[in-house]
């Protein structure tokens, strides 16, 4: 009989996490995944010979050192590197390089403007107060703001607390920061365009908003939360791809006697009496547990594994405005050598950075209005990485693999489901831009593999191939993940929880959710809690 | 390496080759971004050669702005801490600047060259916070960093060594004073300032005149013993005499990320700066309401007993501990082991009595010291020399 | 001894709103008004000889009835020539949407919809119940709150679980969410979602997906707790208002000179003085109250050199684009349009065939270009009001969503374009209207701002988003219609709680001001 603990559905790096702190307390876990392997959104496949792709999330920061640590993710072979710097080029031959060390990248943002350089530190510290602000509450359960149990309120006061702390200015600066544009922001501080488009970038990347849409700047935090080794900001490459971050989590949960079960698709969690009793798979399998998480999105963990009889109809109808939109793509290409980019040398850290072609938020701008149209960006934001620069595992000596996540594609064309051709243009657009800046670009493609949200859905299970698992707008953060009155990570039913990047604190690979959804398990289950708690920033 | 890589390299001051040459020992720094020498040949050296002969100081990494225009005087007036308007003309002013809360964003030096024509020298950049102070007044700023070449030339014998070159009657010349000389067929300005608390001058040409300036100096001071030094020695003078530096001493508050770490001029010893009769200026509200609610720190210059560097120690009264040390030296002329430190009102009266809590390691081996300081009543060395007009040839 | 207790600079309804409660507590107040006539821009001009129209605001849908009552307005010649107005949600094939109230008609609404839009409404008028209690006072300060904010932010602490637990959390994700996300949620209609979409965005330069959308939607419907289920038209063109207002304040004692333009604030250290004119006549009083837009008063009446620079940055960023302009056709005769009678055509008319039609019409605005297809919301003043043209010919006056304030072409050369391009809009609704033209105008932003002195010609003083609205409004250090100069005080739409012709900055600001004149 296949009878669990737990069962977790969605081996991804969330479900993995949440199985592993399960079973190190004790529990008899199985993880059921419905692809012949594992990782969901971060795996490292082998697609053309001797290259391996991070086909889905491409770089790591927002990992919590915790979990690694905890977890011993290190003993279990992940390595992470940073890399250092980025660029994005500009029509006019130039570029706008993003060092890593200060004072260089000082001067080169001089180059372009004197007053930027200087703003530059202002605008770091500003964002730092922002980032310190949110960084102690991703290993935390987010209150419910509307019930007055103690622990509750004992919670928001802590939220509270920490915002009150900001003082009168810090905290209006707060609201602004948290509610407006990126481009709003990013104007306040600095005059080139190029900057700007440089910075703004991070407001865009996985969310179905430009850069002028207000809410945006807060996607940037997100994106500056992370750290690599305590350097608050920085990213850096999972050694392996990122195939290797699910691959270590894995290691460790089998480690504490956890059970990984794949082609296990499933097609229903069975609830009996208001109370969860376990899963049946597609093929007629069952397996049987009092407590069963989903790793999946809410929309199909709702809408699609949970029968509508078993839940309320209001979480039908807010998993059904949860909002989780495809508004990215996805180019992995094998290259026969390194490309060669006009004005840059080839031996610049900046090369091995993420490189960008948009210079003005104008254009990133424009790229979303094509998005609204229901079509994909003529003139897209691309966040380009060669990671066989800092990881030679990635590709065979003297090959490189390019990773190019491209903003913004929809997940369908003008209502239609993307067709071959249109798959086709979308490649065509995105080479055709890179190529703009790299006369040798093309000639070296040896292997693309173009992903559409579709394609990404259908793969990996991610709603409209959304990398969030849901858009990181203020609606759906905090205490409002992924729904009003569902944000610790219980379900509706009894025995039933959610730890995917649905849930708090959101995704980016962070594995928060997983431990977090953890820990609120095991309250539930009166159980010793094997969660670490966040490390204080000093 | 294309141009835009080599505009990222760090830069080279318009002395770079001279002082390339007299780098002995092959010590470099990064100061804002130029290759500048901690130390040409010997610290402890170096810095008696500020005190008992001639030191030169190659300053031109500092960020020097040109402020003109009809209210550049208004504009200042508001931007600092001071009443620019009582530094006359051709007279040099030290200042400090604050945001609207009242915090320190940096110190510097205006010099005064014309009616409304000024220049002022930061230690941090200060271009965006200078743009923003000059809406609604009708000045032009302009960074004259890269277009000014300027050396310090400090120590009792630098008057002579100055007059030796050329400059005819600069023994006249007041502290914080300035004038102009012809040099090559330009002009070259001096100014009676410093940073090391000495007798001393900075000298200010264009970049292309700073190779002769500083070969005729250092023929013009061969027999005074005129020496380079480095930022190592600088720092030993500077704590010396009781300067404070940003960044070291006190966090610029525009670059602050945890709330309450900034500082008032008040909290650092800076009173004398603050001129609160000015109807306007950044920080002003907030200083009034400093001064009657009272402040949080106070800025001490601590002797220390003994002579270990009390560096990052702990200052302790009784068991408590009321502060922390900011910049420490040994410092060789006044025989004194000083410290700077930020202590918590009502701690830090001229002549209370603390202890400093100094680890300092010999062959691996750590050693806590419990050393007893007391609170000075202003800088340790403040030498005659210094003030005195015509300046004493020695 | 000063020339005056108060001098307003301004006196537009928030001008003369705050005047008036000031006279009332017994103070001798000045209003100086820069235009000819008082009312800012509850204005009536006569654009074309013998045609009269409300050359800014169009229509009245927020005034507080307290100020009504305490200023007596109808007895001072303040009256409706038509209230609360159906919208009508044009239809290209004529199947036209009317909306009153919480009632839908035509355009093949759904049993289902219907009933969504009742459930809808009855939310939106929680939500705005709410908004009343913050509106009607001073808003709280953030951290640095005394026993007065407290108290305010109990009352809305308590009014937000008064909603119950449902309404509570749902207006904690609706809040700053897009208003295009929420019509999708809740109706099945597309003419029903653009017409109600067009009402969050009027006004604003933002488009039906931007979030905050739901927001400023909520900020005009809180016109419902005023007493308006739809827009009234003030007979005699919202100039009318602006006069009984400025009667009004008179007989309470208060003196409203126009045509007097004030240049400067004058102050000496921390306080304001007085104001110079543009005459050079110097006034002096023991504070100023300036309902001129934050930006204006600052950076333009007091001067950046006068304030902090901390605090002139942050007045600098306050966000002030419109993309909202006017036009005004006078017309030979009543135009025709497609499947509207004339009952119909005296309620308020829209163009707004779907959201993405409005979002595309501001995907122009962005990159400060004009709208191909510009939403509008047009009004016929001269049916419910003959009295605005010659017998038998009319007005038709439209809000015209969007044009920029700087088109990168310069207005001079795109002006007649876009005459053309907004009547060849209402030409496919009425055919040969164009025909029926004898004279036209067209409002920019810019000639808005130069006219009414509104920077960015933003009608409500500021933006109202989320970092500009209720305890930030307009920014850090200018709330609570206070400013960093003693004496001087805020009292237009740029303070809390905007524009809208309500009314409420003004009568907010005066009580504020009475306060804190008793303390002191």
């Amino acid at each position: 009989m296949n009878t669990y603990d737990a069962i977790v559905i969605g081996a991804g790096h969330n479900g993995l996490t949440n199985a592993a702190y399960l079973a190190k307390a004790g529990l008899k876990v199985a993880v059921l995944e419905r692809n012949p392997y594992i990782g969901g959104a971060t795996v490292s496949r082998e697609l053309h010979e001797g290259w391996y792709y991070s086909n889905c999330s491409y770089v790591c920061s927002l990992l919590r050192p915790e979990i690694a640590r905890d977890l011993e993710l290190p003993r279990h072979g992940l390595q992470v590197v940073p890399f250092g710097g980025g660029a994005t080029f500009m029509r006019n031959g130039d570029h706008l390089g993003s060092y890593f060390d200060h004072d260089r990248f000082y001067r080169e943002i001089a180059r372009h403007s004197k007053r930027d350089a200087n703003a530059y530190d202002r605008y770091t510290a500003d964002v730092t107060k922002q980032t310190r602000l949110i960084r102690p509450f991703l290993m935390r359960t987010p209150p419910d703001p509307t019930s007055l149990r103690p622990r509750e309120l004992l919670e928001l006061a802590n939220f509270a607390k920490a915002f009150l702390n900001m003082g009168e200015e810090g905290l209006a600066d707060t609201i602004a920061f948290w509610t407006k544009s990126v481009a709003d922001y990013l104007n306040e501080y600095f005059e080139t365009d190029v900057l700007k488009a440089h910075l703004g970038g991070s407001g865009i990347i996985g969310t179905a908003l430009g850069v002028y849409s207000p809410g945006t700047a807060y996607v940037l935090l997100h994106h500056y939360m992370g750290d690599v080794d305590g350097n608050v900001g920085a990213w850096g490459f999972a050694r392996g791809g990122m195939g290797a971050v699910a691959e270590s989590i894995s290691k460790a949960f089998r480690s504490y006697g956890g059970e990984i079960i794949c082609d296990a698709n499933v097609d229903e969690i069975i609830v009996k009496g208001s109370k969860v009793r376990g899963v049946a798979l597609k093929n007629g399998d069952e397996y049987l547990a009092p407590i069963v998480v989903s790793n999946l999105d809410p929309k199909r963990t709702f809408l699609d594994i949970m029968n509508e009889k078993d839940l309320p109809s209001s979480v039908i109808k807010k998993a059904s405005n949860f909002k989780i939109r495809g508004s990215s793509g996805k180019l992995n290409i094998a290259l026969d050598g390194l490309p060669v980019f006009h004005g840059m040398d080839p031996k610049s850290p900046l090369m091995a950075g993420d490189l960008h072609f948009t210079d003005s938020l104008e254009r990133q701008e424009r790229a979303y209005d094509d998005w609204k149209n229901e079509t994909w960006s003529k003139d897209p934001y691309l966040d380009m990485m060669i990671p066989s620069l800092t990881d030679p595992t990635m590709a065979p000596p003297g090959k490189h693999m390019m990773s190019v996540f491209v903003q913004y594609a929809p997940p369908k064309i003008n209502g239609e489901d993307w067709t071959a051709e249109d798959k086709a243009g979308f490649e065509k657009t995105v080479i055709d831009q890179i190529s703009n800046y790299s006369p040798n670009f093309r000639d070296l493609i040896l292997h693309c593999e173009t992903r559409t949200p579709k394609d990404i859905e259908s793969e990996v299970g991610l709603t409209e191939g959304n990398i969030f698992q849901g858009e990181l707008t203020f609606d759906q953060l905090l205490f409002n993940r992924p729904f009003p009155g569902y944000a610790q990570y219980r379900g509706p039913v009894t025995g039933m929880y959610m730890c995917g990047s649905g849930t708090h604190p959101g995704g980016g690979v962070m594995s928060a959710p997983g431990a977090n959804a953890a820990r609120e398990i095991l309250r539930d289950l009166n159980k010793p809690n094997t969660v670490p708690g966040g490390y204080a920033d000093d | 390496m294309n141009t835009a890589n080599r505009a990222t390299m760090m830069l080279e001051t318009p002395f770079h080759s001279r002082v390339k040459e007299l780098c002995q020992i092959n010590d470099w720094g990064n100061w804002m971004g130029f290759t500048t020498p901690n130390a040409f040949f010997d610290v402890e050296l170096e810095y008696f050669a500020v005190r008992s002969t001639t030191g030169v100081f190659d300053l031109s990494p500092m960020n020097k702005y040109r402020i003109t225009g009809p209210d550049a005087e208004a504009y200042l007036n508001k931007m600092v801490t001071r009443n620019v308007s009582k530094i006359g003309l051709n007279r040099v002013g030290y200042t400090v600047w604050c945001n609207d809360a009242g915090q320190v964003m940096d110190d510097g030096t205006i010099f005064r060259l014309g009616p409304n024509d000024f220049r002022l020298c930061s230690y941090q950049r200060a271009t965006d916070w200078l743009l923003w102070c000059a809406m609604g007044f009708d000045v032009s700023i302009s960074d004259e960093t890269d277009h000014l070449a300027a050396l310090a030339v400090q120590g009792p014998t630098s008057c002579t060594t100055l007059t030796q070159m050329g400059l005819h009657d600069l023994n006249t010349l007041k502290p914080f004073g300035m004038r102009e000389y012809d040099f090559e067929g330009e002009k070259l300005m001096i100014s009676r300032t410093g940073f090391t608390g000495d007798l001393g001058y900075e000298v200010w040409v264009s970049p292309e005149r700073a190779e002769p300036l500083w070969d005729q100096l250092f023929e013009a001071g061969r027999d005074y013993l005129i020496k380079p030094f480095g930022s190592y020695a600088l720092d030993i003078a500077r704590i010396e005499t009781g300067f404070i530096q940003a960044g070291v001493d006190f966090v610029p508050a525009e670059e602050m990320v945890r709330p309450g770490r900034t500082r008032s001029p008040f909290e650092l010893g800076l009173d004398w700066l603050v001129d609160l009769e000015k109807p306007l200026f950044n920080g002003r509200k907030s200083l009034i309401a400093e001064k009657e609610k009272g402040s949080r720190y106070r800025f001490a210059i601590l002797n220390i007993d003994g002579n270990k560097p009390a560096d990052h120690s702990f200052i302790l009264k009784g068991d408590q501990q009321i502060g922390t040390v900011t910049s420490a030296a040994w410092c060789p002329t006044a025989k004194s082991n000083i410290a700077f430190a930020q202590l918590e009102m009502p701690e830090g009266g001229v002549g209370q009595e603390y202890v400093a809590e100094i680890y300092y390691q010999r062959e691996l081996h750590w050693t806590r010291v419990l050393a007893p300081c007391r609170v000075l009543d202003g800088p340790i060395f403040n030498p005659k020399r210094r003030r005195q007009t015509p300046a004493i040839p020695h | 001894m000063t020339d005056f207790d108060a001098i307003i600079i301004g006196g537009g309804h928030n001008g003369l709103v705050c005047a008036g409660y000031l006279a009332k507590a017994g103070k001798k107040v000045l209003v100086l008004e820069a235009r000819s006539v008082p009312g800012g821009c509850a204005a009536t001009n006569e654009f074309v000889p013998g045609f009269k129209v409300s050359n800014c605001a169009q229509w009245l849908y927020q005034l507080s009835p307290a100020i009504i009552k305490d200023f007596k307005l109808k007895s001072h010649g303040l009256s409706f020539a038509a209230e609360n107005l159906a919208t009508i949600a044009l239809d290209a094939s004529e199947n036209h949407l009317r909306i009153s109230g919480d009632s839908l008609e035509g355009a093949g609404i759904s049993s289902e919809d219907h009933e969504n839009f009742r459930v809808f409404r009855r939310k939106m008028r929680k939500y705005a119940k709410l908004m009343q209690s913050a509106y009607e006072a001073r808003p709280p300060k953030l951290v640095e709150h005394d026993w007065r904010d407290k108290f305010t932010m109990a009352k809305l602490g308590l009014g937000m679980k008064g909603l119950g637990k449902d309404d509570m959390s749902d207006l904690m994700r609706l809040i700053l969410i897009n208003i295009f996300d929420v019509m999708n949620e809740t109706f099945a209609s597309e003419q029903l979602r653009a017409a109600l979409a067009l009402d969050a965005v009027i006004g604003t330069p933002m488009g039906p997906r931007s979030p905050n959308t739901v927001f400023t939607y909520l900020h005009r419907f809180f016109g419902e707790t005023q007493g308006f289920t739809g827009v009234s038209q003030v007979a005699g063109g919202l100039g009318a208002l602006g006069d009984a207002l400025s009667q009004s304040v008179t007989a309470l004692g208060v003196e409203v000179r126009c045509n007097q333009s004030v240049t400067s604030i004058n102050k000496t250290h921390d306080k304001a003085t007085g104001v110079t004119l543009a005459s050079g006549e110097n006034l002096s009083a023991s504070m100023i109250v300036s309902s001129a837009d934050p930006v204006t008063t600052f950076r333009t009446l007091l001067g950046y050199s006068n304030v902090e620079t901390g605090f002139a940055r942050r007045i600098e960023h306050i966000r002030t684009k419109s993309g909202t302009a006017k036009i005004h056709l006078a017309l030979t005769a009543l135009p025709n349009f497609k499947g509207l009678d004339e009952a119909a055509l005296k309620q308020r008319l829209i163009i707004a065939p779907t959201m993405n039609d409005i979002e595309r019409a501001f995907n122009a605005l962005k990159y400060d270009e004009c709208s191909d297809h510009p939403a509008l919301d047009i009004s016929i003043p001269t049916l419910n009001d003959p009295s605005l043209a010659p017998p038998g010919q009319h007005v038709l006056s439209a809000i015209v969503q969007y044009a920029p304030h700087s088109p990168k072409a310069g207005w001079d050369s795109l002006r007649e374009t876009f005459l053309d391009r907004v009547i060849g809009e209402i030409e496919r609704y009425a055919p040969g209207i164009s025909d029926l033209v004898c004279g036209k105008e067209l409002l920019t932003p810019s000639d808005l701002e130069a006219d009414f002195g509104m920077t960015g010609g933003n009608w409500h003083h500021g933006e109202l988003t989320m970092d500009q609205v209720l305890m930030t409004r307009p920014a850090h250090g200018a709330t609570q219609y206070r400013t960093p100069i003693n004496g001087l005080y805020l009292c237009g739409a740029g303070s809390h709680p905007g524009g809208g012709l309500m009314g409420l900055a003004g009568k907010n600001a005066a009580q504020e001001i009475i306060r804190l004149g008793d303390a002191a």
